[in-house]
C-alpha cells in the first residue's frame, strides 16, 4: 500500500489519545501554534494530561483552553506567566495546587526533547548551575566548569504546526514557525501535524525541513 | 547632564558592537540596541527562537505572523539571514557561538552574578525563557538597566538578593549613570555621567567601585522616548 499520511480530520487523527498522555505542543511567539489540533484535543477531552509547551499561556495560542477545560495535570514549560495583571487560567489552577509546574530554561527544554528523540537518556549542561532550577540535580565537573544533569523528555503525542506537507509526511515551515516543531516530532510516539496545504507532488528533498519518517498524520487546515 | 533615558542607554551599548559580531538582544530595553547600530556594523542579530539575522520591526503592511522574534514582535530579516529550529538555536548559544548577549537585569553582583528572571511577582507564574542559557553561555554578557530601582535602591550589589539567572557571567553594565565593568577585582567604572561625582555614584551603588584611571564622561545624543513612555 502506498504511504499516505493524510488524515481526514483533526478529530480522526486524535481519536485514540488516552488519559494521562504526555503531549508536546509546538509554537513560539505567535508562530507555529497548532491551534486547530489543540481545539480538537480539547473536544476529545482526555484527562490528566501533561503538556510540554514553551508557554503555558500565550495570546496567540489556545493552549489555555485545555487548562480551562480541566484536562491538564502538569505543565512543563519555559514561560508560565500570563500577560495581564489578573491571573491566567494556568496561574489560577497552579496557585490552587491543581496543576504541577516544571519550569525549565528554554535551551534545556529543547535539548531534553531532542535527547528524548535521539536515544540519549540524559545529558550535562552548564545552564542553570547555581540557580533554583538546578536544585536537587546531580552536578559534575568536566574540565574547569561544573555542569548539571538533565533528563530527556519523551511524549505520547506531538501536536505540530507546519506550512506544507506531502503525502509522505515531509514538512516545510514558514519563517520562525519551525521553533519546537521538528524536535517535538522526534520525541513523541505519535505525531500529528496541521498544515496550510498538502502538495500532490513530493516536496523536493533539499526543501524538506522535517522528514516524513517522524510524522504519523497530516491534517490540512488552511492558512 | 540628565541621566540617560533607556533609549540613550541602548544607543551607548550599540556603539560598542563591533563589525561581524553575533549579538543576542534580550526582551525589554535591549531590543532597542538594534535601532542604534553604527551603519558600518554589519552584524548577525540572533533571536532565541531560531532567527539568525533579525532585521527591524515589520511595517504594518509587511507584518507576517510567522516571522517573530523572542519578544513575539513581528520583524523582518536582514540580508544573509537564516532560520533554524529551537534546539539548534540553543545549541548555538550553549556552544559559544553568540559573541555578546545584551540582557536586562534587576540586579548584578560584584562577582558578575546576574538576577534577571524572577521578580517574585505575587499571583504570577515564573518565566525563565532563554535567559539562563544566554547568561551562562554567551561569550560575553552585557547588561543594560537603570542604575537604581524606581524606589531608589541600588541594583549593583555585593550580592544579589533576587533568584539568580546565572553565576559570574556579567562582563559589563550600561546604566543611565555609568558604564561599569565586572573584573576579577570587582566593579570598575569606565564612564560616568558628567556632573556626577564619584561620591554621588558610590551612594547609588551597593558594591565597592573602583574608577578606571582613564574614566571618561558618559554621553549620548538626545533621543526622545515615544509619547506616553516613562522617562
Amino acid at each position: 500500500m502506498p504511504i499516505d499520511k493524510r488524515a481526514g480530520t483533526a478529530a480522526e487523527a486524535l481519536a485514540d489519545v488516552a488519559d494521562g498522555a504526555t503531549v508536546f505542543i509546538s509554537g513560539f511567539g505567535g508562530a507555529g501554534f497548532p491551534n486547530v489540533l489543540i481545539r480538537a484535543l480539547r473536544d476529545r477531552s482526555p484527562k490528566q494530561l501533561t503538556l510540554v509547551v514553551n508557554s503555558a499561556t500565550h495570546r496567540y495560542s489556545v493552549t489555555h483552553e485545555l487548562i480551562e477545560a480541566g484536562l491538564v495535570r502538569k505543565v512543563v514549560c519555559t514561560a508560565a506567566r500570563g500577560h495581564s495583571k489578573e491571573a491566567s487560567p494556568f496561574e489560577l489552577q497552579w496557585m490552587d495546587g491543581k496543576i504541577e509546574l516544571e519550569c525549565v530554561p528554554q535551551g534545556t527544554f529543547a535539548e531534553r526533547i531532542r535527547a528524548g528523540g535521539a536515544g540519549i537518556p540524559a545529558f550535562y549542561t552548564p545552564v542553570g548551575l547555581g540557580t533554583v532550577l538546578a536544585q536537587g540535580k546531580e552536578v559534575r565537573r568536566f574540565g574547569d566548569r561544573e555542569y548539571i544533569l538533565e533528563q530527556a523528555i519523551k511524549g505520547d503525542l506531538a501536536l505540530v504546526r507546519a506550512d506544507i506537507a506531502d503525502r509522505y509526511g515531509n514538512l516545510t515551515f514558514r519563517y520562525a514557525q519551525m521553533n519546537f516543531g521538528p524536535v517535538m516530532a522526534t520525541a513523541a510516539a505519535r505525531v500529528v501535524v496541521e498544515v496550510r496545504a498538502v502538495l500532490e507532488e513530493p516536496i523536493p528533498y533539499e526543501r524538506v525541513q522535517l522528514p516524513g519518517l517522524y510524522v504519523d498524520h497530516v491534517v490540512t487546515v488552511g492558512a | 547632564m540628565w541621566p540617560l533615558n533607556r533609549l540613550q542607554i541602548a544607543w551607548r551599548a550599540a556603539q560598542d558592537i563591533a563589525d561581524g559580531m553575533v549579538v543576542n538582544l534580550g526582551m525589554g530595553m535591549p531590543v532597542a540596541v538594534a535601532d542604534y547600530l553604527r551603519p558600518e556594523a554589519d552584524v548577525f542579530i540572533h533571536s532565541e527562537n531560531g532567527v539568525i539575522g533579525a532585521g527591524p520591526l515589520a511595517s504594518p503592511e509587511h507584518i507576517d505572523t510567522d516571522l517573530v522574534d523572542a519578544g513575539s514582535r513581528r520583524i523582518t530579516l536582514r540580508p544573509g539571514a537564516a532560520i533554524v529550529d529551537s534546539s539548534w538555536s540553543f545549541a548555538a548559544i550553549r556552544g559559544g557561538h553568540i559573541d555578546v548577549a545584551i540582557l536586562g537585569a534587576f540586579e548584578v553582583a560584584a562577582n558578575g552574578d546576574l538576577a534577571n528572571w524572577d521578580m517574585r511577582l505575587p499571583n504570577k507564574g515564573p518565566l525563565v525563557g532563554g535567559a539562563m542559557d544566554l547568561a551562562s553561555c554567551a561569550r560575553a554578557v552585557w547588561v543594560i538597566m537603570d542604575h537604581v530601582t524606581r524606589a531608589g535602591a541600588p541594583r549593583l550589589l555585593e550580592k544579589c538578593t533576587l533568584p539568580l539567572t546565572a553565576v559570574r557571567c556579567v562582563k559589563r553594565v550600561y546604566t543611565d549613570l555609568a558604564i561599569v565593568d565586572i573584573t576579577q577585582a570587582g566593579m570598575v567604572v569606565r564612564e560616568m555621567l558628567e556632573g556626577l561625582s564619584e561620591t554621588d555614584l558610590r551612594q547609588r551603588t551597593g558594591a565597592a567601585l573602583t574608577f578606571a584611571p582613564d574614566c571618561r564622561s558618559l554621553t549620548a545624543p538626545p533621543i526622545e522616548l515615544p509619547a506616553g513612555d516613562r522617562p
